[in-house]
């Protein structure tokens, strides 16, 4: 799993893919799920990270992570490198 | 250190492009209180799915109805439209503001009667009455509005040596010059039936032919229409008075009046497209006040309207079941009230709000109900804020039709509560369960054991 490094991220949650022109927009949870995944760090990292920072537990961040995985790979950010 | 509060993580693509020219779309602004009680209340008394009527909004629309029409014309008379809402509470709210019944069936007249309503002040519609009906209806002094001249002949037999008199209109269908022309019920006035009817009534001194009904649609939104109606009605009352000098007393103009819902398909907002009640009033008041009728023969105008005046008075309360997505990638949220209980979603792109607050970020999303069919859809697109499963949602308008259309299909309906003038909450309707439903069910000696 890899997400595309040379997106550009503001701290507002606007992103932007150079290498296709395309702009996007997420939500707080969202910027630091892909801050995490440009530090390379795996599935169940995240998912610790994330528990221990927002109000969440492991199972509904699990079930949530699969959709938001989904639509950066259908957004073409994210490529499994396996 | 204290968590930060979490939302389903989210991504969008922007898309560059004209914007909307009405502006961002504010639908998914909060309601959390309903006539100052909370959802989260009711729902945690009542349960979920659950519909809720005010009365303050009832008494309201009632009130600025007959202010519409009362303000242009000096004889007004409103009836309530059982089949729209026939749950007693509701029929018994506008009773007390001074409706008539009108009922279409046996089982809304009984039901009328029931609720306390004298029989002369019920209007006995519709094309199912058997002649048991029509002579309990004469025997209670009701009006008759005859649909069909198998019925006329009905009361004729019925009638026959009888020393009463049974108060009658014919309900008369024409062309308004809308489409498509509501011509299955009543007699037509184009090609002479609805004259042919008078003449067969006058004819008989048992009858006492007192008024004149039309009912040209539903939802309509063009006021011309009822102008025209009004025409023709007044058209058909003049030549009686010239003719057998007998002078109508009342013409009733039916129903029809759109709600502020949005029909699907409309590219506006129901608010900015449908008319006003004073629109209507105005329309129909000033054609029958140009009409030729003497100050002291001027007929009464009856006005059976239902939808504008419950639509917005009941609201369905709900929760999210659960969110998915589809094949194409758009959000599907799937909640637990349906097409089974919210009928008229087939027909209205129903207004949906969250209960509890959000963050901006929204997403376009399908709504669909709780029933394996894959009809049940409520929305086909709607915007939303991030939705999790338990988020309680309010669906506005939906006074009119859902709660005597709904079906027990798959799910049981729920409760139906009230919301009183002074904020006070009363369960109209309990929720169906096994046990009311099995109270209908027979099952053969045979065939109770499953072994």
């Amino acid at each position: 799993m890899q997400i595309n490094k040379n997106i550009a991220i503001s701290d507002s949650g606007f992103i932007f893919n150079p290498s296709s022109g395309d702009s996007f927009s997420t939500n707080n949870v969202g910027l630091e799920i892909i801050r995490l995944l440009k530090e390379n760090k795996s599935k169940d990292e995240i998912i610790t990270e994330i528990v221990t920072k927002f109000s969440t537990d492991a199972s509904t961040l699990d079930k949530d992570l699969g959709d938001f995985f989904l639509m950066l790979r259908s957004y073409q950010l994210l490529s499994d490198n396996d | 250190m204290s968590k930060l509060s979490y939302e389903r993580p989210f991504i969008q693509k922007l898309n560059t492009g004209s914007m909307n020219k009405f502006g961002t779309k504010t639908e998914f602004a909060p309601v959390t209180h309903l006539d100052g009680v909370a959802v989260s209340r009711l729902i945690e008394q009542y349960g979920s799915p659950c519909f809720v009527i005010s009365e303050r909004q009832i008494r309201k629309n009632a009130q600025n109805a007959i202010r519409a029409f009362k303000t242009r014309y000096p004889k007004i008379q409103f009836a309530w439209s059982y089949k729209t809402n026939y749950l007693s509470a509701v029929c018994n709210i506008f009773h007390q503001e001074g409706s008539l019944a009108e009922v279409v069936s046996i089982f809304e007249y009984k039901k009328a009667l029931q609720n306390g309503v004298e029989g002369s002040k019920i209007i006995f519609n519709g094309p199912d009455k058997s002649e048991a009906d029509l002579t309990l209806a004469i025997d209670n002094n009701s009006l008759i509005h005859i649909d069909h001249f198998d019925e006329l002949y009905s009361l004729v037999g019925i009638m026959e040596g009888s020393s009463k008199k049974a108060r009658v209109a014919i309900r008369v269908n024409m062309d308004t010059g809308i489409y498509p022309m509501w011509d299955r019920f009543g007699f037509n006035y184009e090609n002479g039936q609805a004259w042919n009817a008078i003449i067969k009534i006058l004819a008989h001194k048992e009858l006492e032919l007192v008024g004149l009904h039309c009912h040209i649609g539903t939802f309509m939104l063009s006021t011309s229409a009822y102008a025209t109606a009004a025409y023709k009605l007044c058209d058909l009352a003049a030549n009686i008075k010239v003719k057998y000098g007998h002078a109508i007393q009342y013409l009733d103009l039916g129903g029809g009046f759109a709600s502020t819902n949005t029909l699907k398909g409309s590219y506006l907002q129901g608010a900015d497209v449908v008319p006003s009640i004073d629109d209507y009033a105005e329309a129909i008041t000033s054609t029958i006040l140009n009409a030729n009728f003497h100050q002291d023969e001027l007929p009464t105008i009856i006005l059976e309207s239902g939808r504008s005046l419950i639509d917005d008075a009941a609201w369905l309360i709900g929760s999210v079941v659960a969110t998915k997505r589809l094949s194409d990638g758009r959000r599907a949220t799937i909640m637990d009230f349906g097409v089974n209980i919210l009928f008229n979603a087939f027909w209205y792109d129903y207004k949906i709000s969250p209960a509890q607050e959000f963050t901006h970020h929204t997403e376009d999303m399908v709504i669909y109900g709780p029933l394996c069919m894959n009809i049940d859809c409520i929305r086909e697109n709607i915007n939303l804020p991030l939705l999790n499963k338990g988020d309680q949602v309010v669906v506005h308008k939906v006074g009119a039709y859902n709660m005597t259309q709904w079906m027990q299909f798959i799910q049981m309906r729920p409760k139906i509560v009230l919301i009183d003038m002074e904020g006070k909450t009363h369960i109209l309707r309990e929720n169906e369960s096994l046990e009311t439903m099995m109270e209908l069910e027979r099952m053969p000696e045979h065939l109770k054991s499953v072994k």
